[in-house]
């Protein structure tokens, strides 16, 4: 059950990446560039993502726990550093260079390109690095807590 | 058929978020691509059935769309190889090292009202604009 609910999240992520137009760089890099021909679609996939996931967490996160595990691995970090904006920084201009971010590249997979292929093949290598470089910090072991009822 | 662009992409965006709801409601795990990819990479983490499952889904969708529908979407690179291999390595150190991409930070902890998330988002978007203002304003294109 956890494998086949966790296909069917992926599968609704790919396809609303798709519809959402998150698979043609084009149109990802159309949203960057402010400056000139401004393409807003991705503000649209952004804001019914967000909205409609804020919903669902209240609703979900009040529940004791999740289906199928003993409890909601929700982030715990809070600190703000300069690993977390650093971090954030060398995406934005790796994303504003080619228009993929990680679920668009992964997606785009199946068209058979080369190019992505590499861009993925080099994400994996980044992947490996980060890891390496600077292990994982203390994450994603609090049980939803106060803050996440805050808002309830 | 004409649909309104600015509608589909909506909708499009409500699917991310039923897929967000379904992996929280069910797994108790936030839906961030890099996290769950980058933690399959990383190693030393249980869950890697339906971390696998996951992306095989997220990986599958365009195509079953094009098998269904004759189109998966999906759109051809904008620059050349080399470019998408230097995007490709600053996209994954960077979402590695800080701790998530557009749907775990973008999506999901913003939803969360997360003040790391949206900095953290603030941050790239802002990087992401002034990358192609740089490329296609002052440089003329890649």
């Amino acid at each position: 059950m956890k494998i086949m609910t966790a296909l069917m999240s992926g599968l609704l992520f790919g396809w609303g990446l798709s519809l959402g137009g998150m698979t043609q760089p084009a149109v990802v890099l159309g949203f960057l560039d402010i400056f000139g021909r401004w393409d807003p679609r991705l503000a649209f996939v952004m804001g019914g993502a967000v909205a409609t996931t804020a919903l669902g967490y209240r609703w979900v996160l009040r529940r004791p726990q999740p289906l199928f595990e003993d409890c909601f691995r929700v982030p715990s970090l809070r600190h703000i550093d300069g690993r977390l904006i650093g971090g954030a920084a060398l995406f934005g201009i790796g994303w504003g260079i080619a228009g993929y971010c990680p679920g668009p590249a992964l997606a785009s997979l199946g068209g058979g390109s080369l190019s992505v292929a590499v861009l993925l093949a080099t994400m994996i290598l980044g992947w490996w690095l980060a890891a390496r470089l600077l292990p994982a910090q203390r994450n994603l072991v609090q049980p939803a807590s106060k803050d996440h009822r805050r808002t309830s | 058929m004409h649909m309104n662009p600015f509608l589909v992409a909506t909708f499009g965006g409500v699917l991310i978020g039923l897929s967000a709801i379904v992996l929280m409601a069910a797994l108790g795990s936030i839906a961030g691509v890099s996290g769950i990819a980058g933690s399959l990479i990383s190693g030393g983490v249980s869950g890697r059935a339906w971390r696998m499952a996951f992306l095989l889904g997220l990986l599958a969708g365009p195509t079953i769309l094009w098998l269904v529908f004759g189109d998966s979407g999906i759109g051809v690179p904008q620059v050349g190889l080399p470019w998408m291999a230097l995007a490709g390595l600053l996209v994954g150190v960077g979402t590695g090292i800080g701790g998530g991409c557009t749907s775990g930070h973008g999506v999901c902890g913003v939803a969360r009202l997360s003040r790391r998330s949206l900095l953290a988002t603030a941050v790239f978007m802002v990087c992401g604009v002034f990358t192609v203002y740089v490329i296609r304003h002052l440089l003329g294109g890649l």
